[in-house]
Parts: structure tokens; sequence; C-alpha cells
């Protein structure tokens, strides 16, 4: 068969999703923001939420967010994304509201804001990207680098002497009353991303059913930050992030 | 049996050549263009063995940029 036969809009199977702009992602090539966009695009449109969704978006590399996924968003000062995404939802509540959060910004500056929304069960989906370092501002050490994990501010290796020990903040989310559905997904391999995709759906249901707070976070990689190529990254993930942040549901209720 | 064929399109301007789909293909299809650049300097995926293709869509689900459309066709010999 020609690929003329082949290639016609009845016999299409994936295309790009309608919801993510015509704009070209600043994100570095490889990058795991880029999947995850893609994801939240296409079920957004195929949940029917295009006009009845806000987003919050964060600082860091994702602080765009609004420029490449075509709804409603709000930018948050520095880790504050799920207060704005508190008021956001109570003022609006036929809204489904989510927040699109990094490590640094999530872990790190808004942890008071991230644990009381969701101690409070707050109606809001949360998407934690962790990659385990600042990527945006040249890849320092975030709270939740591994130990031994060599970045721009531990140039010898993260020691829990001098930095501390790696934060499993979702863990710690797991554990409130007012999360409903956390989880820990990844999006290295095809089958990774189908299961991350389904884990978006239930969490952006479970704020639409009004039952409580849902934290996905996704393992991610920093090919740039990490000073590996794409592939690579992949693959170092898979084989040192995971034993530190495994994969799998913490909470499903 | 039935057969199955399939095609993929690249945006190549859009894409980064970051070689995750190189990666994802289960049929050795794509490869980075080894020479020539997109307006961006970089060096794109291209379908190498375009007859290869089974339409799996797997380049597409881990491509960051959203560049890959995938086409399939089910032959099933009637």
């Amino acid at each position: 068969m020609k690929p003329e036969d082949i290639i016609r809009p009845e016999n299409k199977v994936y295309a790009r999703p309608e919801l993510l702009t015509d704009r070209d992602t600043h994100y570095c090539p490889g990058c795991s923001h880029g999947v995850v966009h893609r994801l939240v695009a296409e079920l957004l449109a195929e949940m029917g939420l295009a006009d009845k969704t806000i987003g919050i978006a964060p600082v860091g590399c994702a602080v765009f967010a609004y420029n490449y996924i075509n709804v409603d968003w709000i930018e948050a000062a520095h880790g504050r994304a799920p207060a704005l995404a508190t008021a956001a939802s109570r003022l609006n509540p036929d809204r489904m509201v989510f927040t699109y959060q990094g490590d640094g910004d999530l872990a790190a500056i808004g942890t008071a804001e991230t644990i009381h929304a969701c101690n409070r069960g707050e109606n809001i989906t949360i998407i934690f990207i962790n990659n385990a370092i600042y990527g945006m501002t040249g890849g320092q050490m975030a709270p939740t680098t591994l130990l031994g994990m060599k970045t721009a501010t531990t140039p010898y290796g993260r020691t829990a002497e001098l930095n501390g020990y790696p934060l499993a903040i979702t863990n710690l989310l797991a554990q409130l009353d007012g999360t409903c559905y956390v989880t820990r997904q990844a999006v290295h391999t095809p089958a990774a991303v189908r299961k991350a995709k389904g884990a978006i759906k239930k969490a952006f249901e479970n704020t639409l059913g009004k039952r409580g707070t849902s934290v996905v976070e996704i393992v991610a990689t920093c090919n740039s930050g990490w000073k590996l190529t794409p592939a690579q990254s992949n693959e170092w993930m898979a084989e040192h992030m995971f034993a530190k942040y495994p994969l799998g549901d913490l909470k499903n209720e | 049996m039935a057969k199955v064929y399939g095609a993929v399109t690249i945006d190549s301007r859009r894409c980064k050549g970051c070689e995750l789909c190189v990666v994802a293909c289960p049929c050795d299809v794509l490869q980075l263009q080894p020479k020539e650049v997109n307006d961006r300097g970089y060096h794109f995926a291209y379908a190498s063995k375009p007859e290869a293709c089974i339409g799996c869509a797997a380049c597409a689900t881990v491509c960051p940029d959203a560049c890959i459309e995938v086409y399939r066709v089910v032959d099933r010999g009637n």
C-alpha cells in the first residue's frame, strides 16, 4: 500500500490535539512538560471541558503553560497556585479548576499552600511535575533531588548531612483527609503515557464530582538539568527516580 | 490474516529532534536527519523505513511537541 493511500483523513488515528495552540513550546527538546501538556489538552477536549476549565499556571518552566493550552488560565505567584485555585473553584463552582506545578513550586516555596489546600479538601486537581531539579533557573537542587544527585548547587552530589533528605511530598499529601485521589505516574514510555492520561482523567472526574483534592504526580525528566540526552534521561529516571518515587496509586477513595 | 499498514507525518518545522519517537518506535521506522536541519537548527525526525510502519502511534504518544500525526489502514483481505 502506498503512503498516499494511507495518509487520508479517514485513516487518521492520532492528530495534534485541537486545544494546543499553534505556538511552539519554549521547552527543551524531549522535556516531559510537552507530553503532559498534550495529555491535558487531549483530555479537556475529550471530556468537553474546554469552556469549563480554569488552569492555574505556576512559576517555573511551565510558567507559560497559558500560551500553549487554549483554556482560561490564571498565573499564580511562585508556589501559590493551590491558594489561587481555592479562590477560583469556590467562586466558580461550575468550573473545573486545576493547577499545574513543578517540584520547586509545589514542594519548596509552595509547601504551605499545597498542604493546606489538600487538607481543606478543595475541589481541585493538582498536576505535579517532579523532575528533582530547578530546571528554569539553571539546574539547582530542589527538595526532591535524590541523594547523591549532582546539580548546580550540589556539584559533588546531594548529601543528607548538608542538604537533608529528598522530599516525597506526594506521600505526605496522601495522608491528609482532604485528598481523594493521590497517584504517581510517569511519561517515559507509550504505556506509561497512556496510564498517566487515565490518572489525569480520573483526577478531573473527581474534581467535577466535588470529591476533594486530587493529586497526580508525574515523575519527569529534565535532560538539560541532568546533562543527559532525552533518551538517556528516561533510562536514568527509570533506574534511579523510581526507587525513591515508585509509580502507582497512593490513595484512591 | 489482516494486515496493518501505517504511516506518519512529521511536522519537521516544529520537531526539536529529541529522538524520543525514534526510541519508542517498535518497528525502527523513524530516524533523525543525519545532516539536514530545520529553521531552528534541529535534526528533525523522518520516516526512514515508512513501509515498516504499523500505525501504532507509539511515536506520537511520547512526542513532547505533538508534531507527529498517525494514519492506519487495516486490510482484512476482502
